[in-house]
């Protein structure tokens, strides 16, 4: 029949998109891969770099992401695992709980650039952090904000109600409850939802831009009110500002960044999968 | 007692702020001791505080974007010239450099995004949907300078030989990257307002002996057409943000981009004048607050998309479906 044709034809076209979007995925992964594992190498991972970058290792810059990353996880994690309780566990359906939604809704929303200059304007320059480890950090925690928020309510929320009747027929507070039984159940969501976070807070380069990345310092930091360099920037800068870069640390530099941030998205994804086959309710 | 309305408003407020003190013999307190009631009032602070930040945020952009309204002339911050060395700051190009590949971005992004997004919901067999929503995330998780860094280097050269111009770093470069990393967002929103089409309106199609391609197009997706829309929508606001990816691939030369042909030029957006100069203004100079004037129309923008998107989220929490 005329129509089962125009059917087979529909969805053969359909997994041809599909095909479209997925391809250039693997595309680019395999690239950088191949490209890039040319230049890894121990003196690549764990020296300074040189001569104006071109020679030497990446040291400085994978040691800034690290730091960045675990500084804005210590800044975000209290406030977002706090506010998302609140949400989840105290708020009511008021104007106030409403307009903290259309907050998070809007954090989420804005453009990482425009982070980077209320950094610039309020951590830089209004409270004198200069560019700092300690300016990048809280802005990057801002920014990192909403994503926990939303996972983690998520996993408060996939919580039974029964839980929390029960533990409340024993007698028992609602702070009891939120601090003994739902937050050890949903655990697992919070910390996958801290990982997604910060995996883009380590590979954003616009909101560190103007508060603290360095173009170039082969040194480590010494307190957090030192600049750092950072493996995004780090990137920007080899591939754009450098003239005559070798290719090959371009490519090297793409691939450990790379290797950073999907690593970290894999535990998250395998870590909600472990735990969702696991539970028992 | 008969308070004024306002100590009552105000009380209530201070109540939903701080809850109710305990051992007011209220039985909402019973049982609370004052540590709990402490962990209690930090939390709530906590939760309010995301309203804060967005206040904050803006409240910096105007304090230090507003004062470029009264040092440049109207006519040249809204004009066609953006030479902030030569004191011309006309914003107009780099607006419409973000519009154009944003709009650009998005006639690529929404065929291929709403076709994967129906593809993995209504179609897909099992295997298939394993192999692509993961691979979607993943993209999702591609740090935007890595692919402004392959945009570079394996896409803009492809182009200019495949094409013959003079240079692959274009808009229509940007659209393509941009495309991609809408993608993401377009996908799993509009999945989601697949997902909350009921079963039933399905079952009733095909039982009206429709096809499964007749009940997609005609039924499940005219069902979720706001939520698909909102996933554009999501998108869009997602790539008039993005700046790292575009400013490596678009060539940054600020020019109006009118003709069909621009599409093969160089462009300058919004986002990539902010990052690309910032750096090098002194502050407190005329050209660093026309760059958080910038800010400010960028702020503005993704605000009111996400005010758009929130309205038929808190919808969809009444009416139970995201349609």
């Amino acid at each position: 029949m005329d129509r089962y044709r125009t059917q087979q034809i529909g969805f053969a076209v359909m997994s041809l998109s599909a095909i479209v979007v997925v391809a250039p995925i693997m595309i680019v992964i395999g690239i950088v891969l191949v490209e890039g594992a040319r230049a890894i190498s121990w003196g690549f991972i764990f020296s300074m770099p040189y001569e104006g970058m071109k020679e030497g290792g990446i040291f400085p810059a994978i040691v800034g992401t690290l730091i960045l990353t675990v500084g804005t996880a210590v800044a975000a994690i209290p406030v977002g695992v706090a506010g998302t309780v609140y949400l989840a566990e105290y708020a009511g359906d008021t104007w106030i709980t409403r307009a903290i939604r259309l907050a998070i809704v809007n954090l989420a929303g804005i453009p990482s650039i425009v982070y980077g200059l209320f950094g610039l304007g309020m951590f830089v320059l209004f409270l004198h952090m200069g560019t700092s480890i300690l300016a990048g950090v809280l802005t990057l925690a801002i920014m990192t904000l909403p994503v926990i928020m939303s996972t983690s309510e998520e996993a408060l929320r996939a919580v039974p109600m029964e839980f929390r009747t029960v533990s409340a027929s024993l007698g028992g507070t609602r702070w009891q409850a939120v601090r003994y039984i739902v937050l050890p159940q949903a655990l697992p969501g919070i910390i996958t939802g801290i990982i997604l976070g910060i995996l883009r807070a380590a590979g954003e380069t616009a909101p560190i831009l103007f508060t603290v990345a360095a173009f170039y310092l082969p040194r480590l930091p010494q307190t957090p009110f030192d600049q750092v360099m950072a493996l995004p920037y780090h990137l920007y800068v080899i591939s754009t500002q450098v003239p005559a870069m070798p290719i090959r640390v371009q490519y090297g530099t793409a691939l450990v960044l790379l290797f950073i941030v999907l690593s970290m998205n894999v535990a998250a994804t395998a870590l909600r999968s472990y735990f969702r086959r696991r539970r028992q309710w | 007692m008969v308070r004024p309305l306002w100590q009552n408003w105000a009380l209530s407020l201070y109540n939903k702020i701080f809850g109710k003190f305990p051992g007011t013999g209220s039985s909402e307190t019973a049982g609370k001791s004052w540590a709990e009631f402490f962990i209690e009032s930090v939390i709530r602070v906590f939760g309010f505080s995301t309203i804060g930040f967005v206040l904050l945020i803006f409240l910096f952009l105007l304090k230090e974007g507003l004062p470029a309204l009264w040092e440049v002339a109207p006519g040249n911050l809204f004009g066609t010239r953006w030479y902030p060395t030569f004191n011309m700051f006309g914003t107009l190009p780099l607006i419409l450099g973000s519009a154009y590949v944003t709009i650009a971005a998005i006639v690529i992004a929404l065929p291929l995004g709403v076709t994967t997004a129906v593809f993995v919901r209504e179609v897909a067999p099992q295997w298939a949907r394993e192999i692509l929503k993961p691979l979607i995330e993943v993209l999702a998780g591609i740090p935007s300078v890595v692919l402004g860094f392959f945009g570079m280097h394996v896409i803009a050269p492809m182009l200019r030989s495949a094409l013959g111009v003079p240079t692959g770093l274009s808009a229509f470069t940007g659209a393509v990257i941009l495309a991609y990393m809408s993608l993401p967002t377009i996908i799993s929103v509009a999945e989601d307002a697949l997902d909350s089409v009921p079963k039933s309106y399905r079952d009733a199609a095909l039982a009206m002996g429709a096809t499964r391609w007749q009940t997609i197009w005609r039924v499940t997706v005219p069902a979720a057409r706001s939520g698909v829309a909102m996933a554009v929508m999501l998108g869009m606001g997602r790539a008039i943000g993005e700046t790292m990816a575009v400013m490596m691939v678009t060539g940054n030369a600020a020019r109006m981009p009118l003709s069909a042909g621009s599409l093969f030029m160089p462009v300058r957006t919004m986002t990539a004048t902010v990052a690309a100069e910032m750096g090098e203004v002194a502050n407190g100079s005329v050209h660093y607050h026309t760059l958080f004037g910038i800010g400010i129309i960028l702020f503005i923008l993704t605000f009111m998309i996400n005010i758009l998107a929130a309205s038929a989220i808190f919808k969809k929490q009444r009416k139970g479906g995201l349609r």
